[in-house]
């Protein structure tokens, strides 16, 4: 076991960015364009860092396997941005942001980093309103905000439903100006399937053509991962279609270190399934809980009508259990919170698989209308998708995966263990340690790409200025092609009798029932042994239909599958290994006597970072403990 | 509360890439429920087709949540379906009922070549995007976000123009491929606003240039709006149009200037 270096900057903590932004090695203006940095990804993270890397004078090639970056995942996020502005003057400030954010993630992240994510929150809001964010306005003018879960202040700046959609799209319009001018290389359409490391450096990377199979090399500089997060290994989740571990995966077993893969989050407040064959499961806004009220009837199997269940009928169970932040208690909690209800048999719905979220109350105060300018397009999608009115009917919700904290380990610069890979976004683990808050993915995305690796990169490159970097005639990059034409043609030649999809779902089932939202040891080893059983199925009875040539949208499904086994392996280790519970890592073992998550801060308030062996199912552990020198440990309580 | 639907015939558009010839090839659905959205349906279906030994068919989808703008299918020949404001991957098959015929095809437009199967090339959009559809803040240096007030019908009638997800609907439903209220749409979200201004007629000129460089011409119609998936209103371009006027004569007045 190695302990890893953080390289977290000296100084107090408050001074620790200005203190990096002042010692830092820069790279002058005209060298700037000798470096080519690759970006893969264009959601927040990769277009904000393409497009500022590029502004900067770097040559920038982006990658999407998309058609446009403009689809990236980012762009589904609905309820807003955080950001320490205090417009309100409701007592906010840098550093009640930085501790909610500590608090939020049960003690068990970086200090450093989450400091400077609360530094440049202001930043990002002044830049995205400088791009033409149309953020929801007052009648006076200025900036609107409202609360998010596990914060006791109204710091969430919004756009309708659709922040992430109107965030994104800032990016993607700075990153088109640049794609315009020819300070960036789009490669759309493109998937990321190796990482080429030589002489000890990250030195390119191996992409596959969607549209014709083709797989190439490209060597740069530096190399950067904002691929976003892993959610999509549970297969039913809030995530996108297409998103997946791939990239990071592919990184991780070319020796990038990954990071709590176990701290996964489970959103309280998603669609619940109608189906076995359903394809994805619908997140409901959080900022629904502002004005939503959470109940279940207080009888197991009570299966009337939500109108004829009289109110001292009811249980508002998270007003009962957490009156201090009520409906808002941050997500895990209520997650749990709501998994113990339908446990206990008080679920709704004809399923008996959700609970409530009645708005009566606030249409009542509020009137129809308000609440139609606030909610609107989430109550259409709702009653798009379940054929039920929310204006009339209570919302019915469940838990479903919504995003993923674990991700590539990453230093204070955002460089993994491959030295000039960097990591950015949902991608790396380094902010939210084991739960997010509401709102501050978005944050994160753009704090990484506009204001953080901007700087942290040119640290790196001006160590390599007027050095020869090996291109892609160097022999490593042709046998990595040549280790990626055949996965690909192995895919294709099973011949076996099941697709990609079956697998990917039956794969999900067992991660959701053994390392969803509640873990046991027992389950974790249950796991261990299905997860390699159904591997070992994989790879004999899978079948891939079409070639290698062309657009296969199963093919590259297979493979994304494929890393998804690894991936699950890795989870459940580190969850089985990670005794205690922390946030969205719920061990049943470790709770207190009213089931809320029991922490050990003396043997596990650190990171595990884990080193790919070559044997998915024996990783090596190592650890980077986390020193907290601003905030002491607490229980957590929302109550 | 739900119900099944049975017999559904799928007339569904294959073609193996840009320059070959397609063909309409038909699949039955005995069963399924109205609770499954149109996409599962399709994902059904190629359960079926790859556990029977052929290809799947190909198609653009991703968020499920009608906000990414990948899903792109006309079906029975109106683009994302029978539902007003609603993009295909959140089209339910509540809206169908059993033994109806479904005709399933791509876009159909030049600027929008067909890739293959149900998938179409839309890079155009991003080429008119490219050209103007942005403002000009690089990163740092931006001043206070509570600097500028900006009254609230405006803002919000920017945010109106700016929920376009670029699916291209828009063109596909109109008779002549045209990509007005796209692009219309982009230029007013930006031409609305204060920050906006600086680069407000260069904008219009150089976006609605390039998109005449891809795209048919308006003539009205106004398929464009009601195919949709957020309900743009067609008085964007009205507004373009009028930009684009205001700028030709503005850009010339400059010129004679400098």
């Amino acid at each position: 076991m190695t302990t890893l270096d953080s390289k977290i900057p000296a100084g107090p903590l408050a001074d620790k960015w200005n203190n990096f932004k002042a010692n830092e090695k820069l790279v002058n203006p005209a060298n700037k364009r000798k470096f080519k940095v690759i970006v893969i990804g264009t959601g927040l993270a990769g277009a904000s860092a393409a497009a500022t890397l590029a502004e900067l004078g770097y040559q920038v090639d982006a990658f999407t396997f998309h058609d446009s970056p403009r689809r990236a995942h980012s762009i589904a996020a609905q309820g807003g941005i955080n950001a320490a502005k205090n417009y309100r003057g409701d007592g906010d400030s840098i550093h009640r942001l930085f501790y909610d954010t500590i608090k939020g993630g049960d003690f068990r992240s970086r200090e450093a980093n989450v400091h400077r994510l609360a530094e440049v929150s202001v930043d990002i809001i002044d830049q995205m309103v400088a791009q033409g964010v149309p953020f929801a306005r007052e009648y006076g003018g200025m900036l609107d905000n409202r609360s998010f879960g596990g914060a006791q202040v109204s710091r969430t700046f919004y756009a309708r439903g659709q922040t992430g959609q109107q965030l994104l799209l800032g990016a993607y319009q700075q990153l088109a100006r640049q794609i315009g001018l020819g300070g960036v290389r789009l490669f759309n359409r493109t998937e990321l399937v190796d990482v080429v490391n030589i002489d000890g450096r990250c030195a390119g990377v191996v992409v596959r053509d969607l549209m014709t199979g083709e797989i190439s090399s490209h060597s740069a500089h530096a190399v950067v991962l904002a691929t976003g997060g892993y959610g999509n290994v549970f297969f039913l989740s809030t995530n996108a279609m297409a998103c997946n571990v791939t990239a990071a995966w592919r990184a991780h077993k070319r020796g990038a270190y990954f990071a709590n893969p176990c701290y996964t989050q489970i959103h309280p407040t998603c669609i619940p399934q109608s189906d076995d064959f359903q394809s994805k499961l619908t997140l409901m806004s959080e900022s629904l809980r502002n004005d939503g009220r959470v109940w279940v009837p207080k009888n197991a199997g009570d299966n009337r009508a939500a109108h004829l269940i009289p109110e001292d009928e009811r249980d508002y169970y998270l007003e009962r259990l957490y009156p201090s932040f009520g409906n808002l208690a941050p997500r895990d909690i209520s997650s749990r919170a709501a998994k113990r209800a339908v446990d206990a048999g008080q679920g709704v719905g004809a399923k008996q698989n959700g609970v409530y979220l009645d708005f009566a109350d606030a249409i009542g105060r509020l009137g129809k209308s308000v609440v139609a300018e606030r909610y609107g397009n989430l109550f259409d999608m709702y009653e798009r998708i379940t054929g039920e009115n929310p204006y009339e009917v209570p919302m019915r919700i469940y838990p479903a995966s919504h995003y993923t904290m674990g991700g590539l380990w990453v230093d204070y610069e955002l460089m993994t263990t491959i030295p000039g890979l960097y990591a950015a976004g949902e991608a790396n683990f380094s902010d939210h340690g084991a739960n997010r808050l509401g709102a501050s993915a978005l944050m994160q995305g753009l704090a990484d790409g506009y204001f953080v690796l901007p700087y942290t990169i040119s640290n790196y490159l001006a160590g390599w200025l007027n050095k020869s970097i090996p291109d892609t005639s160097h022999p490593e990059f042709a046998r990595v092609e040549a280790e990626a034409r055949d996965r690909y043609q192995r895919f294709a030649a099973v011949g076996g009798t099941r697709s990609p999809d079956w697998f990917h779902r039956e794969l999900g089932k067992i991660i959701w029932d053994y390392c969803g939202m509640e873990r046991s040891e027992a389950g974790l080893d249950k796991a261990l042994s299905e997860i390699p059983a159904l591997y070992e199925e994989f790879r004999k009875d899978l079948r891939v239909t079409g070639g290698t040539e062309g657009v296969n949208q199963t093919l590259e499904k297979a493979a994304r599958v494929e890393d998804f086994f690894e991936l699950g392996m890795l989870m459940c280790r580190d969850a089985l290994d990670r005794r205690e519970s922390c946030g969205g890592h719920f061990r049943s073992e470790y709770q207190t006597e009213d089931g809320e998550a029991l922490r050990d801060d003396d043997n596990f308030a650190h990171v595990a970072a884990w080193e790919f062996t070559g044997d998915p199912m024996t990783p090596n552990r190592h650890v980077e403990d986390l020193v907290y020198e601003e905030v002491h440990f607490q229980t957590r309580s929302y109550k | 509360m739900s119900t099944t639907l049975k017999n559904l015939t799928l007339k569904v558009w294959r073609q193996t890439g840009p320059d070959s010839k397609g063909h309409f090839e038909s699949h039955t659905i005995d069963e399924i429920t109205d609770e499954a959205s149109f996409l599962e349906m399709l994902d059904i279906l190629n359960e079926r087709l790859i556990s029977e030994g052929k290809e799947a068919v190909v198609f653009d989808h991703d968020c499920r949540e009608g906000i990414c703008g990948t899903c792109s299918l006309m079906i029975n020949g109106q683009a994302h379906g029978p539902e007003r404001g609603t993009a295909t991957c959140q089209l339910h098959m509540r809206k169908f009922t059993s033994g109806d015929t479904i005709v399933i095809e791509p876009w159909r437009a030049s600027a929008f070549p067909i890739v293959r199967d149900l998938m179409v090339d839309r890079s155009a959009f991003d080429r008119i995007v490219e050209s103007g559809g942005f403002i000009t803040a690089a990163t740092g240096g931006a001043p206070d976000a509570n600097l500028i007030p900006i009254p609230k019908p405006v803002a919000d009638a920017s945010m109106d123009a700016a929920q376009c997800i670029g699916c291209g609907a828009c063109v596909a439903a109109c008779p002549n491929g045209a990509a007005n209220l796209f692009t219309a749409a982009k230029i007013s979200h930006l031409n609305l606003l204060p920050q906006g201004q600086a680069e407000r007629f260069s904008r219009v000129e150089n976006m609605v240039e390039t998109m005449d460089d891809y795209f048919g011409s308006c003539t009205n119609h106004g398929e464009c709006e009601a195919a949709c998936p957020k309900e743009i209103s067609i008085d964007m371009i009205a507004l373009m149009n009028a930009d684009y006027r205001k700028a030709k004569v503005k850009n010339r007045k400059q010129l004679a200037r400098s």
